[in-house]
């Protein structure tokens, strides 16, 4: 029993990271993604790959893992988040399924069968095999990115995102470089994810391609707007209840899906600002329309 | 005469493959207000947009203190010292009134003396004071315009660009604003102002333009202007008797 509490504890650390990343995207630059597990993806396969074929140490992989998905997430970026309108969620999809098939069809990858035998941490001589430790890990790392992206929302920085957010010309004429900002942003965001992919990859030790398919990107996404878009506690609680939900709802399996369905649609009409958010996403959507109608 | 701070030669704006700014040559003198006026759609507002780097100009050259900056990106020319009051009341209103001043200084590094200006501005507009704490979204419309354009102070700009200032404002309010307006005048900053009202306008303006589908029409002074039939035509289009004389 106390493993599979530790196993859900280590899952809702990743998907806290994922969520956290996301919601920058969403609730601080007023982007759409809907290709984050592709950049978890990268992560995972980048770090189980480098592990198995170099026999790179942990410490070496991870960061790998997170540097290779951030600078997908640039090369992603520079050329999409320019542009002024929501072009974002239409390449992050795209981008999503070609990343899923290319690692169902490569050879390196594995295909469909992924990736098997890879090596868990070997950190301080601890033995990361054991769950507690690697809850730990886990913990640590959700400890360190949350402390992070606090620190980076409340500074002069977190302030000019805010700024796009609300009115991305407006930004532009206090003299925030905007489109930097952006790419900045979803830069860091890719790395994040590609660090919780690298986890992911480490704590599982196989890993196929049905982990990191839309599938998984819907699931994100649907953590940052039950949390609350722009509320980095909104993502934490929002990404550990979906997470223990299904967990609860799997005694009930045959309507697992009902009850999921149901909690949705009754957040969506009760409270569409999230559970601990500012803006819903239905005004987001509206908003965009609204400006793209006056300045058009 | 004075030398110009600004000067636009000849400017062509497009929207995509949408011509909207057709050769448009103004200028503005340190210390004066200049009303650009002219109905909707006569391209006031690209006008402004292209001054502040939103837009790129296609042809021409815009040129403050003497220096081309029709290259330049929007952050560039902030620091140059031009300051964009966008139409609308643009204030961000998940921000405090105070952060939003704050971000009004975004493109200086003289922290100290940010601090004092803000001091400064609040004591200027003290209702800017009585509400730091409170999200911007939460002011009034004329409380949100005074916002606006003291958050666009807080960039020390030589010159500041006003798009439609008194849009949407009860007439109280409305003077209110030109009275600001004024006192910045007084204070010494350069003023480029656009209005629908034309006739408060032109009661603060030292000179103004009219525009017409995309180019300068008309030009003179504000004493002039007011007088001038074409203004009242190219604003109100016939039977623009009555409405003038209100």
């Amino acid at each position: 029993m106390t493993e599979y509490l530790l196993h859900i504890s280590i899952i809702s650390g990743l998907y806290i990271i994922l969520a956290l990343s996301l919601n920058l995207i969403i609730g601080y630059c007023g982007q759409v993604s809907l290709g984050h597990a592709a950049f978890y993806g990268l992560g995972a396969y980048t770090s189980a790959l480098t592990a198995i074929h170099w026999q790179l140490p942990f410490v070496l992989s991870l960061p790998l893992a997170a540097v290779l998905a951030a600078l997908f997430g640039l090369g992603l970026g520079i050329p999409t988040l320019r542009l002024k309108d929501d072009y974002l969620a239409i390449v992050t999809l795209g981008f999503g399924v070609i990343v899923d098939l290319i690692l169902l069809n490569l050879e390196i990858t594995g295909g469909p069968d992924g990736l098997t035998r890879i090596p868990p941490p070997s950190l301080l001589g601890l033995d990361f095999r054991s769950k507690v430790w690697y809850s730990l890990l886990v913990a640590a790392a959700v400890l360190l990115i949350v402390g992070l992206l606090y620190r980076l929302v409340h500074s002069r920085h977190g302030r000019a995102l805010k700024a796009i957010r609300d009115h991305e010309m407006t930004a532009r004429v206090m003299g925030i470089n905007t489109a930097a900002y952006k790419i900045a942003i979803f830069t860091l965001a890719a790395g994040l994810a590609g660090l919780a992919g690298s986890l992911y990859a480490h704590y599982i030790t196989f890993i196929n391609p049905e982990s990191f398919g839309l599938h998984t990107s819907i699931l994100i996404l649907t953590m940052v707007v039950l949390g609350g878009m722009g509320s980095l506690l909104g993502s934490v609680v929002g990404a550990a209840v979906l997470t223990i939900l299904p967990e609860m709802f799997r005694r009930f399996a045959d309507y697992q899906d009902v009850a999921y369905g149901a909690m949705l649609i009754a957040l969506l009409i009760w409270r569409p600002q999230g559970l601990l958010g500012v803006g819903s996403i239905s005004q987001k959507f509206s908003l965009g329309r609204g400006k793209a109608k006056k300045e058009g | 005469m004075a030398k110009a701070l600004l000067t636009l030669q000849s400017v062509h704006s497009y929207y995509g493959s949408l011509h909207v700014l057709k050769g448009v040559s103004l200028h503005v003198r340190a210390g004066e207000i200049v009303a650009l006026l002219g109905a909707n759609g006569a391209g006031k507002t690209t006008t402004l947009k292209t001054i502040s780097g939103l837009l790129k100009p296609r042809k021409g050259r815009v040129e403050f203190q003497g220096e081309n900056i029709s290259r330049l990106s929007a952050e560039a020319i902030v620091k140059k010292g031009i300051a964009h009051v966008p139409e609308g009341r643009r204030v961000f209103s998940s921000l405090t009134v105070a952060a939003n001043l704050e971000l009004g200084a975004f493109a200086r590094r003289d922290y100290q003396a940010i601090k004092n200006d803000l001091q400064e501005i609040q004591e200027r507009f003290p209702i800017l004071r009585e509400r730091a704490r409170q999200l911007a979204g939460t002011l009034s419309g004329g409380e949100q315009q005074i916002l606006a354009i003291a958050r666009a102070l807080m960039a020390r700009p030589k010159l500041l660009l006003l798009d439609e200032p008194s849009m949407g404002l009860a007439p109280r309010l409305v003077k209110q604003i030109f009275a600001i307006i004024r006192r910045l005048q007084e204070a010494g900053t350069t003023i480029l102002l656009i209005e629908q009202n034309a006739r408060a306008a032109l009661k603060v303006a030292d000179r103004g333009y009219v525009m017409e589908t995309g180019s300068i029409s008309l030009d003179g002074s504000a004493a002039e202007l007011m007088d001038h039939n074409e203004v009242k035509r190219a604003y109100l289009g016939k039977g623009y008797q009555e409405v003038w004389e209100e």
